[in-house]
């Protein structure tokens, strides 16, 4: 692991190795709507203008394009939003695209709450849950820049719907060229005996200095970061509910449907303990800085260890 | 200009296609006769003579596609792909029965020439969008083909896709409007007005052909002066009539989602036969 110094955009990640995956691989087709220099997928554009296309600002029907373009055999990548990549189009992703399990990967960028200024419209807090429902989809939500690679350089190997959910801001890079990267299988940051933060995307970063918060108080925190939402790591799980009790989940998404929802129901499930899901708690997000926000909604390491010592206190209780 | 021949084998083939969709529907209990009539003489159309196709090579690169937007007309598709060698004609009788490959609405991953899956509507213009747009990016020279519903077009997803096709001169893209007028709640005008869909489609930059929709010689004629645009999509409005071939199912509403009974069938079938 990487000292936490560098601060890195997941969207720069993602324009990055779409120019890198593109120069070989000829099969993929990039969609935009009207957003790609924020998403950077327009970078792909930059580079291969033949194989890219802005549809403009008519997210349904970029997700029927690209449904079109999967069933020739393409690799398609739509992006846009989290918001406007899941909502606005989530039936046309229910049945022209998972509905065939066609080769679609929509990689939304604008996750979560730390979109900032832009307010409630634009801060997407439910698209996990909304792609979570959806059969044969997959989820991926990558902790930093290098990660964020990994995993699409990973699922265009598989040709099957993802849904890769990236943020706005720059993020601390945690992990290194040499952390393994399996679809489907969590990593474990820290091992711990007390308490397990489990947290998924960038929320990596506040989760580990929680654990270091509670070090001080002689409290072991494991962390665990899932990248992969769907399928969800079981094995793991229940490995940590069994050692150490008690889970914290962390996500920047609302604690119906997200990650909190997918451990719980894991938990409940194979070895139920405990559980306390940090994450919005059924509201909209506002107009503040990403980091007034965390504070805000409680997403904050202060916040995330007085969870961690509540769920300790129900242990056996 | 069709042979005689070629209409006279039309005409025959159609019979069968008509009557066979009244049996499967009325096997099945359950499904959409007045689409399904109203669009059999494009889907007939097309598998016999306008597409290239291979039914024993149903994925085969080279092939033209088919879309049927307006996906609940199936039974009309599925019927032409039996006769035509795609599967087993004794297979129709299993149309929505669970364990089917013959599901209520297209399914390609279920059923062996079906290029994409359809029926929750406005969907599939979009999708036969980017099946042409693929054959543009890879030099290809198939065509494909997508039929549309008039109350199916009050989804805004429709035209969508009709200023994508028209921005990226998709001129190998040729679409059918299965214009029968009515809709499941009543006439297209009532529901939603004006039908000038002549006006809509030119100004999305479409090349805009109007035909009736139950001559072969239109619809022949139609495909080939599309297939001769050099940049521009197609829209061939086909005036078609619901429930066309059965007089009490014709421009009858309540043939929209419900099916023949016994009698009915027989009346039907007696009447194809004197078409």
């Amino acid at each position: 692991m990487k000292e936490n110094t560098v601060n890195k955009g997941t969207r720069d990640a993602y324009g990055e190795i779409l120019v890198e995956l593109g120069k070989d691989n000829k099969n993929i087709v990039v969609l935009d709507a009207d957003l790609g220099s924020s998403t950077r997928a327009k970078k792909f554009g930059d580079s291969y203008p033949e194989r890219f296309f802005n549809v403009g600002i008519a997210e349904q029907n970029m997700m029927g394009i690209a449904a079109g373009l999967a069933c020739t055999g393409k690799t398609v990548f739509a992006s846009t939003f989290a918001i406007f990549a899941t909502g606005r189009p989530w039936e046309q992703i229910r049945n022209s695209i998972c509905f065939s399990k066609l080769n679609v990967k929509i990689v939304a960028t604008h996750g979560g709450i730390t979109v900032g200024e832009d307010g409630g419209s634009h801060q997407s807090v439910e698209d996990i849950s909304l792609m979570r429902s959806l059969p044969n989809m997959n989820i991926i939500i990558p902790c930093d820049y290098i990660e964020t690679k990994k995993a699409i350089r990973e699922i265009i190997k598989i040709k099957e719907p993802y849904y890769v959910r990236l943020g706005r801001a720059k993020y601390p890079i945690i992990t290194s060229d040499d952390t393994p990267f399996e679809f489907g299988k969590g990593i474990v940051f820290k091992e711990g005996n007390d308490v397990s933060l489990i947290s998924t995307g960038t929320m990596i970063d506040f989760s580990l200095k929680a654990a270091e918060e509670l070090a001080k108080n002689n409290i072991s925190a494991e962390v665990i970061h899932l990248h992969t939402i769907k399928p969800i790591d079981e094995q793991l799980i229940l490995a940590t509910s069994v050692k150490t009790g008690a889970i914290v989940t962390i996500e920047e998404h609302s604690i119906i449907g997200g990650l909190g929802s997918a451990v719980s129901e894991s938990v409940c499930a194979n070895h139920p303990v405990p559980v306390e899901r940090i994450g919005i708690q059924d509201k909209f997000g506002r107009s503040g800085t990403p980091s007034e926000l965390i504070k805000a909604y409680n997403l904050d390491v202060p916040d995330i260890c007085a969870a961690a010592r509540k769920v300790i206190n129900k242990k056996g209780s | 200009m069709l042979s005689n021949e070629k209409l006279n084998e039309l005409k025959t083939f159609s019979q069968k296609v008509r009557k066979k969709i009244v049996q499967i529907l009325g096997l099945a209990g359950s499904g959409h006769p007045g689409g399904s009539l109203s669009s059999a003489d494009i889907i007939v159309a097309l598998y016999s003579g306008i597409m290239k196709y291979d039914p024993l090579k149903p994925r085969m690169a080279e092939r033209d596609r088919f879309v049927l937007s307006k996906g609940h007309a199936c039974p009309a598709l599925y019927v032409v792909l039996a006769f035509k060698g795609f599967f087993p004609v004794e297979d129709l009788d299993t149309l929505r029965k669970l364990g089917s490959h013959l599901q209520g609405h297209p399914d390609m991953k279920s059923t062996p020439g079906i290029d994409m899956s359809a029926g929750s509507l406005g969907q599939g213009l979009s999708a036969a969008c980017g099946i042409a747009l693929a054959g543009k990016i890879d030099d290809k020279e198939y065509f494909t083909y997508c039929i549309i519903g008039d109350g199916e077009s009050q989804e805004g997803q429709v035209w969508e896709a009709a200023m994508f096709a028209a921005h990226n001169k998709l001129n190998n893209l040729i679409v059918f409007l299965d214009f029968n007028k009515l809709q499941i709640e009543g006439k297209v005008k009532d529901i939603i007005g004006p039908l000038n869909f002549q006006d809509k489609w030119q100004s999305f930059g479409w090349h805009v052909q109007v035909i009736n929709g139950h001559s072969y010689e239109h619809i022949f004629q139609a495909v080939s002066a599309a297939k001769q645009e050099k940049e521009k999509p197609s829209i061939i409005i086909s005036n078609t009539i619901k429930g066309k071939g059965v007089s009490f199912m014709e421009g009858n509403l309540s043939f929209h989602g419900a099916t023949p009974t016994e009698e009915e069938i027989q009346k039907a079938i007696e009447e194809i036969n004197g078409i």
